[in-house]
């Protein structure tokens, strides 16, 4: 199982590095637009959301949760909602958590599936590999299920997931065909798998009616695709230096990609 | 594209590799479904801000 343990070791190394980065750009750049839009919801009575469940008394003082106040979710009806890590601290360590063991996943993925193409050998390919994993789990997806804010309206959970799935293999299928067969038909059933999930189209919500500003919902998708961005070639980078060095081929000699 | 020529793992038999590689993403597989996708509430709420912040269907 040595290889199983490299990819593990490289996968580890790169989804920790790109985890924390993204973590740090998400504090930043997209959670202030999620608390931002929770103030919305609570306003307006939303109850499809965990935190809505605090008392209405909370809802002229809901700044207090920018401001990394406690009490909103302490006050929240556990039995209702099941645990929530408490605002502040909490809240930010457990999004670290999340972003690590993802980003793990995430490289994991990414190790196997360019290992099983002969590897990334420098961190040159790595920007490629990463931008294909942006291409497949943040554009693609995101064309048609947008990113939302806590209170947006949204379809069926378990639909979305499965739509979700769906684009996510068959862009990773044709992106796969266009890079690694050199067959006009293959390159036209990869364009195919490509668009397919968009035909279809995804599951939408009956009405699109939402409390939250159209101007914070822009600015949270344009904030979601760039984190999204700069984690994925963060990650690709990373692979490519860990496996170079592990390799001992870290020499730059196939620095050209084409 | 030009391909690594020192591979992880030369070593052992290419239907060995297969099935290590393959494992290897399913463990990947696995841990981003179970943060990103699982319906259980406390896992849902531990990864909350995450799952809005990477755009996965949520609520």
């Amino acid at each position: 199982m040595t290889l199983f343990r490299n990819v593990v070791f490289i996968a580890a190394i790169a989804g920790l590095v790109a985890g924390v980065v993204l973590a740090c750009m998400q504090a930043y750049a997209t959670v202030p637009l999620i608390l931002k839009a929770e103030v919305y919801e609570q306003a307006g009575g939303g109850h499809t959301h965990d935190h809505a469940a605090a008392p209405a008394a909370n809802a002229g003082d809901t700044n207090a949760m920018t401001s990394a106040a406690p009490a909103p979710a302490e006050a929240a009806a556990p039995e209702e909602e099941g645990w929530t890590p408490a605002d502040g601290f909490e809240r930010f360590a457990f999004n670290i958590v999340a972003n690590v063991v993802t980003g793990i996943g995430f490289a994991l993925i990414l190790v196997a599936a360019s290992e099983f193409a002969g590897g990334i050998g420098n961190w040159r390919q790595g920007l490629f590999w990463g931008f294909a994993g942006f291409a497949v789990f943040t554009l693609a997806p995101n064309l048609g299920l947008p990113p939302e804010l806590p209170a947006m309206p949204a379809a069926d959970l378990t639909q979305r997931q499965i739509w979700w799935t769906a684009t996510v293999m068959a862009t990773a299928a044709g992106l796969g065909l266009l890079a690694f067969r050199k067959s006009l038909p293959l390159a036209l059933i990869a364009v195919a798998l490509i668009v397919a999930p968009h035909i279809v189209g995804a599951p939408q919500p009956d009405s699109f009616e939402s409390p939250i500003p159209e101007g914070l919902h822009h600015q949270f998708v344009v904030a979601v695709t760039l984190t999204n961005l700069v984690f994925w070639l963060v990650l690709g980078g990373i692979v490519g230096v860990v496996r170079g060095r592990l390799t001992g081929t870290a020499t730059g000699l196939r620095d050209s990609f084409a | 594209m030009n391909t690594a020529s020192v591979s992880l793992g030369t070593s052992v038999s290419s239907q060995s590799r297969f099935v290590q590689l393959a494992l290897a993403a399913f463990l990947g597989i696995f841990v981003m479904g179970f943060v990103g996708f699982s319906h259980i509430d406390a896992v849902h709420n531990a990864a909350h801000d995450y799952r809005h912040s990477m755009a996965f269907p949520c609520h």
